[in-house]
């Protein structure tokens, strides 16, 4: 048997630059309730929801990414050709061939670096980081960009009065590479598909191909089938976004051996904000801990939210670098990931 | 031991009291979740989720909807206890 070179990674791998892109339309819930019989303050008190971000036509997913990947490699301090892998999550690129990270990582800059999708949903960001860290540990990659992106406005049922005003779109990427101290924390993950059904697209690509002959699809006012969103079980999501999440979230503390006064800040996935106050309220984190609310004026933005929200707070000044920070996401699937990491 | 109707409600007007702010006196057989009481379907979720630790009963989310009024829930649980 010949023997195969092991490769060599870094020791640890941890996060060195955060980027985030909010499109320049902000859509008030007053937008919203045109097309839904609701109000300002149901919308406020169920969600938290304030504004969220559009995007134009030109704000497409890859052009979203490529601001968001720029701004975390310039805060990286690191040059597009030393990145050898680009991975971006997304549910809401509508071009599956060819994978909208080869794109990006041409626009970018690097010299042929590895490119891929995945799909994860809402929990999309961890699985991405997880790997990005696995990449730069086992030395595949010394620079990995990490993209969550999504153009949720263009799966937004916008006559559905429980999902119209939740969803909005935006990118968030960092950069991951080698540290001499662990910067990523072991993530807990997983999946319960047995619940898949409880966030879902209405209509799949194919029925919606077929066309009406499908009694039981959804119509429009023209008979139509009606284009495919992204629905929702509430109550069922929010109890198991809260009190499993919560085991998730106190687990990956416990893996990455931090105690509740030792954590700084608090990025679970932006899904709502009553959702975000029970987590911190049922997990009984000090006061003390910063919690990310960028969901008032971002909305839901799926596999870009953890990202967005991570920019938001060290754009402010609310976190800062050296930070210890808990994040999780949750949604589709259902699949979660939850890790501890070190802000940039 | 299970718990009795009285029991029940008494402490279903502490839980309610602890999410919504609701007084507990207010907390009636009769009185509905969301019209009477203010408790949106979140809001219910967290209640159900307390009253099934408190009193060791299992509430599946397609029941959760049946359960329109605090006499509603005390039923239920007085039914599903273990």
């Amino acid at each position: 048997m010949s023997k195969i070179k092991p490769s060599k990674g870094a020791p640890y791998a941890r996060i060195l630059g955060v980027g985030g892109y909010r499109p320049a339309r902000v859509v008030p819930n007053e937008v919203i309730l045109e097309t839904i019989d609701s109000s300002d303050e149901w919308i406020r008190s169920r969600s938290g929801i304030q504004t969220r971000h559009w995007a134009n036509d030109e704000e497409t997913v890859s052009a979203m990414s490529l601001e968001a990947a720029g701004k975390a490699l310039a805060a990286a301090g690191i040059d597009a050709a030393q990145v050898g892998a680009v991975v971006v999550s997304t549910v809401s690129h509508f071009e599956q061939t060819p994978a909208v990270a080869t794109e990006i990582a041409a626009k970018l800059g690097t010299d042929r670096a590895a490119a891929f999708d995945i799909s994860a949903g809402c929990a999309g960001f961890g699985y991405a980081l997880t790997l990005a860290k696995g990449m730069v540990v086992e030395g595949s990659a010394e620079y990995v960009v990490v993209i969550g992106v999504e153009r949720l406005s263009d799966l937004t049922d916008l006559e559905d009065r429980a999902t119209a005003f939740l969803f909005g779109d935006g990118a968030g990427a960092v950069v991951v590479g080698p540290s001499e101290e662990p910067g990523i924390g072991p993530t807990v993950w997983g999946s319960e598909g047995d619940k898949a059904g409880v966030i879902k697209q209405t209509v799949s690509w194919n029925d919606y191909r077929v066309g009406a002959e499908l009694s039981s699809l959804p119509l429009d006012e023209a008979g139509r089938v009606k284009f495919p969103a992204i629905t929702q079980e509430g109550q069922t999501v929010f109890r198991w976004a809260v009190f499993e999440m919560a085991k998730v979230a106190q687990q990956a503390l416990d893996a990455a051996g931090i105690g509740p006064d030792e954590l700084d800040v608090f990025i679970p996935h932006q899904a709502n904000e009553r959702i975000i106050d029970s987590l911190f309220k049922t997990l009984k984190l000090p006061e003390t801990v910063t919690v990310a609310r960028d969901v008032r004026t971002t909305g839901n933005t799926s596999a870009a939210s953890i990202p967005l929200a991570m920019d938001r707070l060290m754009e402010t000044g609310e976190a800062k670098s050296g930070d210890t920070a808990l994040v999780i996401g949750f949604g589709a699937g259902l699949a979660y990931a939850a890790t501890v990491v070190t802000l940039p | 031991m299970a718990a009795t109707q009285e029991e029940i409600v008494a402490g279903l007007a502490e839980i309610v009291n602890e999410i919504a702010g609701i007084p507990t006196e207010d907390v009636q057989l009769d009185k509905s979740f969301t019209d009477d009481l203010d408790v949106d379907s979140l809001s219910m979720v967290e209640v159900v989720v307390a009253a099934e630790e408190r009193f060791d009963v299992k509430i599946p989310d397609e029941d959760v909807k049946t359960l329109k009024t605090v006499g509603d829930a005390a039923d239920y649980i007085l039914k599903h206890q273990s």
